[in-house]
């Protein structure tokens, strides 16, 4: 301070004719012009017992946020130079014009240096409309405040190019559903792999019919959202088939209501495609519980109480896959299970007679009814499956030799 | 017309819900998030069926007196306890239905069946490390080194097998097995998909014209 105060002594007296005071302001003035001050005025900055000049956020930019819906806007900042560990953070203010008043929209912590507004919350942007950006770094007594950045403006993405992979994928999976299916139509044969689980289904229903005994089906813990439920329903109508074939009776404990109807449907289906609608029994579609072990003991009840002879578990299945096969397999009941959760599939290998492992578990209906229309399909993900083979070898190759365009092109940000 | 109008539907929104993955723009986003919503109010009105489900073969065992009837009078009596009680007091935090018939009475009842799972896996891990085939030769030492690698002793008698474990369990034959079968079963979910899109596959939505 006694520096300072020399400093604008001398300069008062050697360079002006002015007064102390008028001196001290001209003093400012000449120093705020050679120092490139910040725009904004330094409201706090302290630490310890000298006043730190708390400096505003660099280089901000502010931009349409790409591959979004069109309501949202970017702004980036560097760190102020210097700054490290004095301040608290930043504040992002906006105006929808560049002497306007700015609005405090968001404040992130020291570490961030970037915004980007929620598109649904209460201070959204408007598409279309422009905007202007102030950033600010601030502490418990103030903050210094970036220059207005902007006009900026939301546009929302149509296409995001950045999928465009898959969308090549799902084209090129159902041009080849569709080519399959053509020459399936055409009565070409397709050869399918034999798969045990699938071939076994008839001899479980077969010796539940020796035994007089029901067949027990569950289609997994899931809702109908779920595609291994989907898919389990429609296995479910050639199960129901063949139960009403042999004429045993079949029981489906569910776990979500939702799936009471079109288990129902499926079920009934199924004595109605074996030509026996008389034999379905409405009340062997049985709603348990939502909770998922309170199902598992419900359904190891019905095996415990009544008996069955042939259990069927397919579908989605967590924790209760191996309680339930467990049980299952106590009773001495042959057991088919098959399910795309990876985890629960070494318990059902262990536990059940046959385990459909993934895909098999999909491919169970066209397997089962031979029918053209679905073998296109499971030749055309057969197809993919050599696609795929052929862009993991192609893929290492490249990369070993350090060409990284296709992983590059395959991996989604 | 029985079936078209579901296929019709099924189509629409199967079509709607894959276009909208390719397309940020927020109006196609909020007409999809207003779809997800009209799903959730169907599957609450789906809570009516189960009710009905439950209540419908229940009550007939009850009446008829089938074999094993009192379980199911427990069953109807449970069900309309707790739907009683939930009505009437509500399910805040401290209240009766919470504290009570959920924290004490449910919560403890899902555990004890879901400790049952111990049990289960000691009786299948000793059927399936039995040593018949080489098959099973190769899993049982497999999942020996894995458990050595798991356990501090493990460490203590060589400070590799750890690392074997995790190599084994998620950089080696572990993951490489997963992937292969995630692969296989992501495929055949988006072929199950397009079935149901495109009307090929149309057996669970029963007969009829």
């Amino acid at each position: 301070m006694c520096s300072l105060f020399y400093w604008v002594r001398m300069f008062a007296l050697r360079f002006t004719r002015l007064s102390m005071p008028k001196a001290c302001v001209a003093f400012c003035l000449v120093l705020s012009a050679f120092s490139g001050s910040p725009a904004e005025p330094i409201i706090g900055g302290q630490e310890g017992a000298g006043v730190r000049a708390l400096l505003p956020p660099e280089d901000v930019q502010a931009m349409d946020t790409p591959r979004d819906g069109g309501l949202s806007l970017t702004i980036r900042w560097q760190r102020p130079t210097g700054e490290e560990e004095g301040f608290s953070g930043y504040r992002i203010y906006r105006s929808d014009s560049a002497g306007g008043e700015f609005r405090l929209v968001g404040e992130v912590d020291r570490n961030t240096t970037e915004y980007q507004n929620i598109p649904n919350d209460s201070i959204k942007v408007r598409m279309g409309k422009e905007y202007y950006y102030k950033v600010a770094a601030y502490d418990s007594l103030g903050e210094a405040m970036s220059e207005a950045v902007g006009p900026v403006k939301s546009r929302p993405t149509w296409f995001d190019i950045h999928r465009l992979p898959i969308l090549v994928a799902i084209v090129l999976f159902f041009g080849s559903v569709l080519v399959f299916f053509r020459i399936t139509k055409r009565g070409r044969g397709l050869f399918i792999r034999r798969i045990a689980g699938i071939a076994a289904m008839e001899e479980a229903v077969g010796r539940a019919t020796e035994l007089g005994r029901p067949i027990l089906y569950v289609p997994g813990i899931m809702d109908v959202d779920n595609i291994q439920t989907i898919a389990s329903m429609v296995i479910l109508v050639d199960v129901a088939k063949l139960a009403a074939q042999y004429d045993v009776p079949i029981i489906v404990p569910l776990n979500r209501a939702f799936v009471v109807p079109m288990a129902e449907e499926s079920v009934r289906q199924g004595f109605l495609n074996a030509g026996r609608p008389d034999s379905y029994d409405p009340d062997n579609v049985r709603y348990l519980s939502d909770e998922q072990f309170a199902f598992t003991a419900g359904v190891n009840g019905i095996m415990v109480r009544e008996k069955t002879a042939a259990h069927f578990f397919l579908g989605a299945f967590f924790a209760e896959s191996l309680i339930l096969s467990e049980m299952g397999f106590s009773t001495g009941a042959i057991q088919i299970a098959g399910t795309a959760n990876i985890h629960q599939l070494p318990f059902f290998v262990v536990a059940c007679d046959y385990t459909l492992i993934g895909e098999e578990f999909y491919a169970a209906t066209a397997y089962i009814s031979k029918d053209p229309q679905l073998l296109g399909p499971l030749k055309g993900a057969d197809f993919m499956k050599v696609v795929i083979m052929a862009l993991l070898v192609g893929g290492s190759l490249l990369e070993l030799f350090g060409v990284h365009w296709l992983t590059g092109l395959l991996t989604l940000s | 017309m029985k079936r078209q109008i579901p296929l019709l539907i099924t189509f629409f929104f199967g079509i709607f819900m894959i276009i909208q993955y390719f397309i940020p723009h927020h109006g196609v986003n909020e007409w999809g998030g207003r779809f997800q919503g009209w799903t959730i109010i169907v599957l609450a009105f789906a809570y009516v069926l189960g009710v009905a489900n439950v209540l419908r073969i229940s009550l007939e065992k009850v009446y008829r007196k089938e074999a094993d009837w009192p379980f199911k009078l427990v069953t109807c009596i449970s069900l309309a306890l707790m739907m009683v009680i939930g009505l009437v007091e509500g399910v805040g935090e401290n209240t009766f239905f919470v504290r009570r018939l959920y924290n004490q009475l449910y919560v403890p009842m899902g555990a004890t069946m879901y400790s049952t799972l111990a049990f289960f896996i000691a009786s299948a891990a000793y059927r399936a490390f039995r040593i018949r085939t080489w098959h099973a030769a190769l899993l049982a030492i497999t999942a020996m080194l894995v458990m050595i690698g798991r356990i501090p002793i493990g460490q203590g008698i060589w400070s590799g097998f750890p690392r074997l474990s995790d190599w084994i369990m998620f950089e080696g034959p572990n993951m490489v097995g997963q992937r292969a079968i995630l692969i296989g079963a992501a495929l055949g979910a988006i072929s199950t998909g397009l079935k149901m899109v495109f009307g090929i596959e149309r057996s669970y939505l029963g007969s009829g014209d």
